[in-house]
């Protein structure tokens, strides 16, 4: 399946994009993170939130939507 | 009244909606970047009790967004400056100011003072507590945070609602996300988002409209974009806040978030007329003994106030640089601000001076 995963605030940073199709085949939301800590090390050690179909989602979630947010929370003001 | 007349021809608000605004009370903590706009607009609107509160004074740099201060305002308190602005702006509405920070000690009497909490702060140590008040004391909370060119905005606790912890459960780590201070902030973006938390307090007031409760808007200043996220409530988290009300006012402030007031050994030796208070137990191992040390157990340090000489710099230490930083955030509620937690413990400070030849006198 091709989901869409959106990375807002220091995370686009990190992977140096804002947005982009990853075809992922496993169930849950933590096994996507698994695939996206190989991909950019550097999120490992982040935090953030994860929503699919834009709703925040805990990590053991079954990923049902084609739409994937991750979403660091901020505290500049 | 003339000054509303435009509110009060809008059948949305009338009469009754002005009397409503003018009968409310919130309350903004921070007066930076999110709490001027959203200060401007609440006293501009007529919200009849505004209470502002922040430690900090007007800098320079803060004038690229804080619109509230001019140039006239430099080194004045935030507090005091935005209230001699909005009271120029409004002269008929009340104005309270709280030239301090918020802690545990004095969030849950403030709280209780005001209908609405605005959240306008810029770091997860006073945001945590901001919604774990707000919680404890039924209040909504309209919440607004920023990083460079994205915004996010969110009223928490509203009618019961999701709350901060909700979309967030865990606490960041140390420094895990800089702020504007150090990565910038485009001056507009705190505008945008600030106002939109204005929007949110008046039209949870005037009950208009559909409040932001269980959704996290989230903007791109760059874009335009706009994602809107559903938060779903998690009533354990919001249980775990409820059971620790008894306990929140003994709870210390900032033993993360204080990284700032940290410093290291070898940068505190090379300043002038500084006072070292080891906060160990007096039986804790090793002594520093090379140069005059006061020793007061962090346990004790309230009692021993008076020993303290607030005119010289207060460095302190013990033997992680744990209880160092409680020490230092104690201090700060006693308005005691020129102390530093040396980030290195009794063992490094011993190691550090053994290995210089620098001569330190301290009378």
């Amino acid at each position: 399946m091709i989901l869409s995963i959106k990375y807002f605030g220091l995370l686009a940073e990190i992977t140096n994009k804002e947005e982009e199709l990853i075809d992922f085949s496993r169930s849950y939301i933590w096994e996507l993170l698994e695939v996206l800590y190989i991909k950019y090390p550097n999120l490992k050690n982040k935090d953030f939130q994860v929503a699919q179909n834009q709703e925040l989602v805990p990590f053991e979630t079954e990923i049902n939507g084609k739409e994937i947010v991750l979403l660091p929370p901020f505290s500049g003001g | 009244m003339d000054r509303y007349n435009r509110h009060i021809i809008l059948s949305e608000v009338g009469q009754t909606g002005q009397a409503k605004l003018f009968q409310a009370k919130v309350l903004v903590v921070g007066a930076g970047g999110l709490g001027c706009p959203v200060l401007q607009y609440l006293a501009a609107a007529g919200v009849g009790t505004i209470g502002i509160i922040d430690f900090d004074v007007v800098e320079e740099s803060n004038l690229q967004r804080q619109i509230l201060f001019g140039t006239s305002s430099l080194g004045k308190s935030k507090a005091e400056a935005a209230k001699s602005r909005l009271q120029d702006l409004n002269d008929t509405i009340i104005i309270n100011t709280y030239a301090e920070m918020l802690t545990f000690q004095n969030a849950i009497d403030l709280f209780n003072q005001y209908d609405i909490i605005v959240d306008g702060t810029d770091n997860f140590e006073t945001r945590y507590l901001i919604n774990d008040a707000s919680v404890i004391t039924g209040k909504p909370e309209v919440f607004g945070a920023i990083y460079k060119f994205q915004g996010q905005v969110s009223v928490f606790n509203y009618h019961h609602g999701p709350t901060y912890r909700c979309a967030f459960p865990n606490k960041p780590k140390q420094d895990a996300v800089p702020n504007c201070s150090e990565i910038g902030v485009l001056g507009v973006l705190p505008g945008i988002i600030g106002t939109m938390q204005a929007n949110e307090v008046l039209k949870i007031i005037l009950g208009i409209g559909s409040v932001l409760s269980g959704k996290l808007y989230c903007y791109d200043a760059l874009s335009n974009q706009s994602i809107t996220l559903s938060i779903k409530k998690n009533d354990v988290e919001i249980q775990n806040v409820l059971l620790g009300k008894n306990n929140f006012e003994k709870q210390l402030f900032g033993t993360y978030c204080e990284s700032s007031f940290e410093v290291s050994i070898k940068d505190i030796l090379n300043k002038e007329d500084v006072q070292f208070i080891d906060v160990r137990e007096l039986n804790e191992q090793p002594k520093v003994e090379d140069f005059c040390i006061m020793q007061i157990p962090l346990s004790e340090l309230e009692k021993h106030l008076d020993k303290l000489n607030a005119d010289r710099k207060i460095a302190i230490f013990c033997q992680s640089g744990i209880r160092s930083k409680q020490a230092v955030s104690i201090l700060k509620q006693y308005n005691i601000h020129n102390c530093f937690s040396i980030k290195e413990g009794a063992f490094e400070i011993n190691r550090y001076i053994k290995g210089s030849q620098k001569h330190i006198t301290n009378e």
